[in-house]
């Protein structure tokens, strides 16, 4: 199914829709005004692109220079190629831990290995304790956003959820007694916790340290709690020194909500007493993307989703029409690596707009990215038939100035002669579904200033 | 200066007063510009839609009815923005090197080369400008929104330079329209919603005539104003530049 037709069906509900995109743009405005107050702001942005540019090209390096230091830390570092791999060192690690309970802060990258259904299906219950990916977790439905799980879902929505799953009264719409409802929940699972997973925002390969940024303070709660932390990582997360991160932090934050930073940036360096902590390294097709020197720059991601809040498109299809673990203009160019048939849609659900691109706060060319995966799956044959012979058709046309001009009469004249009804009828003709076409007039520029006493030509010789 | 004058293929066909306007404009201003007959598009469509190598011969086509002159300009900042930025496509003789620099936006070349940033005359309307985001952030005729505080521009400039003209005040000053080529058709739901939203954002300020410098994006918005029966009109910067100045 393309984007196109699952976007569709989101703005079936004209009203969501709305709020959808008004909630989004709040976002973005308020990320607007804390990158203002920042004058500095492009310089980082110029920095942090540069540091991770840097340490793409000798990602092989730093990952080794990182393992060796957490090693020394005495933490257990696991290399995972795939996520099967990633999912089959976790159930390990907790077998041998004798868990079964799980609590998880928010990590993109165990949603992508599809971690928590191989978990529950081996017995093992995983709480995600991030409030949204809670949410969402109760209805079984994936992220639709990598910072804002639940923002396709309105507060109604998660009263009747939490009235399902927590008891609230029915109707309670409140967010504050929705939150404690949630708050109180959540501490009973972090006390029963045993084995505690968290993302990783930031690598550090000189200390061997992970970075975790939250705002609910949930990773803390997690791994403190629990016998066991287990901080799972893409290959690409990875910064050489800590001295780098302050630049990163300064950008996260304010890209993704418009704070100066998030209210936790919790460092996790070695196993307390008595603990155990493991760090997973995970390739699963980031080193494919890494080789492709055209998409090479969407490593730089730090997964702040500021392309996201900012996209025309996103905010009025909501993040589930990408049908990937990462939606939106960053997902649309990480996603054609992963299955290039199943997401061929998703580099065309773009206007090439470029908000996208000048929001980046690492400067990925996301949409100039977007244009290039066009012209790829163009090449493998990936567009819709009737696309590519209309293209193949219309490239015959416009290469010749006699068939161009010849076309263009045609076409005006049918315009103009055909009834309204019939040139825009919307079963033939997607732009007058809500468009009315060009009035056709009866002669073209070409024509007019053919019939011109227009001054001679300037000599082609004469300068 | 040996200026030529490229009227795209849509402007050609459906918006030739744009194109008479951009002419006389450029006339006005002491330029004279010519027309070759031959020229037909910049190949984008095809390109945006993933069929680069069959808009190869396009750009042959239009490289070489466009070499000999010194500037190329166009009321249409997209097709600029092709020539400028995707024709790298092409092995990149001196000729391909020459267009790809001569290519000029029309506002851009009034601004940049020609160094005209106020016109005499008056345009005594409420007129919403709706910044196309291939001139804007692929031309930077004016600063983004993501980028600084600042929401001046190329065009802004020469507007407001009109004896009383107001221009819109818009809750979104740089939001796309939802044109993006052949994305108005393969995703015509939500090209629609966009285009609708940006009209939205025009009418609740008091928009008269809702203008730009980039015609494909005026094309959509004008396909949702005249489905809308709004009493908005559209027209090309050109037009209006062109209507108030008289003959120099």
């Amino acid at each position: 199914m393309s984007h196109a037709i699952r976007a569709d069906k989101f703005l079936l509900d004209a009203d969501r829709t709305t709020w959808h995109d008004e909630t989004l743009w709040f976002v973005r405005e308020k990320r607007d005004r804390a990158v203002y107050a920042v004058p500095e702001f492009q310089e980082l942005r110029e920095l942090a692109s540069g540091i991770k540019n840097h340490t793409l090209s000798r990602l092989d390096l730093y990952l080794q220079e990182f393992e060796a230091a957490a090693k020394a830390n005495g933490v257990h570092v696991h290399w995972a190629a795939d996520a099967a791999e990633h999912n089959a060192i976790i159930l390990d690690i907790t077998r041998k831990a004798g868990a079964t309970r799980i609590v998880k802060s928010k990590s993109m990258l165990t949603e992508e290995c599809h971690l928590n259904p191989f978990l529950i299906q081996h017995g093992i219950e995983v709480v995600d304790t991030d409030l949204g990916e809670r949410i969402i977790q109760f209805r079984d439905e994936p992220p639709s956003h990598i910072v804002l799980p639940a923002i396709h879902l309105k507060k109604e929505d998660v009263g009747d959820t939490f009235h399902t799953h927590l008891g609230t009264d029915k109707g309670e719409n409140d967010p504050q007694r929705l939150t404690e409802a949630a708050r109180q929940h959540l501490r009973a699972k972090f006390l029963a916790g045993e084995v505690a997973i968290s993302g990783v925002n930031f690598a550090i390969a000189e200390t061997g340290a992970v970075v975790v940024c939250t705002n609910e303070g949930n990773a803390d709660l997690g791994v403190n709690l629990a016998r066991v932390h287990i901080a799972a990582m893409g290959i690409e997360k990875i910064i050489p020194r800590l001295s780098d991160l302050g630049v990163f932090t300064r950008l996260l934050a304010r890209s993704a909500t418009g704070q100066p930073v998030t209210t936790y940036t919790s460092h996790f360096a070695k196993p307390a007493p008595g603990k155990e902590m493991h760090i997973v390294i995970v390739d699963n097709g980031r080193t494919q993307q890494l080789g492709r020197p055209d998409f090479r720059a969407s490593l730089k991601c730090i997964r702040c989703g500021a392309c996201m809040n900012t996209c025309p498109v996103y905010r009025r299809s909501g993040g589930h029409s990408y049908d990937f673990t990462v939606p939106g203009p960053i997902g649309a160019i990480l996603s054609p690596n992963i299955d290039m048939k199943k997401h061929s849609s998703l580099p065309f659900a773009s206007t090439l707009c470029g908000s996208c691109t000048d929001v980046c706060p690492v400067k990925i060319d996301i949409h100039t990215q977007l244009y290039k995966w066009r012209q790829v799956l163009g090449e493998a044959n990936e567009i819709p038939a009737s696309k590519k012979w209309g293209m193949k058709f219309m490239g015959r046309v416009l290469a010749s100035t006699r068939v161009y001009g010849l076309g263009g009469q045609f076409a005006r004249k049918a315009l103009r002669l055909l009834p309204h009804g019939l040139t825009h009828a919307p079963s033939m003709n997607a732009w007058a579904v809500a468009r009315e076409l060009p009035e056709a007039p009866k002669q073209s520029f070409r024509e007019w200033y053919a019939k011109q006493p227009a001054p001679a030509a300037p000599s082609k010789t004469s300068a | 200066m040996k200026v030529a004058l490229f009227v795209p293929c849509y402007i050609d066909q459906f918006y030739p007063q744009v194109g008479i306007a951009t002419l006389q404009l450029l006339e006005k201003l002491g330029v004279q510009a010519h027309f070759p007959a031959q020229q037909t598009c910049c190949g984008q469509p095809l390109a945006n839609s993933g069929c680069e190598s069959d808009a190869l011969p396009i750009y042959k086509h239009f490289v070489e009815t466009f070499s000999d002159y010194d500037y190329v300009v166009a009321p249409s900042g997209s097709c600029v923005y092709h020539v400028r930025k995707h024709f790298d496509k092409l092995d990149q003789t001196a000729d391909v090197q020459h267009v790809r620099g001569a290519a000029y936006d029309l506002i851009d070349f009034i601004s940049t080369v020609l160094k005209v940033d106020a016109l005499p005359g008056a345009f005594p309307h409420k007129v919403g400008l709706h910044l196309s985001c291939h001139g804007q952030r692929g031309l930077h005729q004016a600063n983004e929104s993501e980028m600084t505080p600042v929401r001046d521009g190329q065009l802004s400039r020469l507007l407001r330079s009109l004896d009383g003209i107001e221009l819109t005040q818009l809750n979104r000053n740089d939001e796309c329209c939802g044109f993006g080529g052949t994305f108005c058709v393969s995703e015509a739901g939500i090209s629609a919603r966009m285009g609708q939203d940006r009209v939205a954002d025009h009418v609740r300020n008091g928009t008269q005539v809702l203008t730009g410098s980039d015609m494909s994006c005026l094309m959509h918005l004008e396909g949702i104003v005249r489905r809308a029966k709004l009493p908005i009109k559209v027209m090309h910067a050109a037009e209006i530049l062109n209507g108030v100045l008289v003959n120099a």
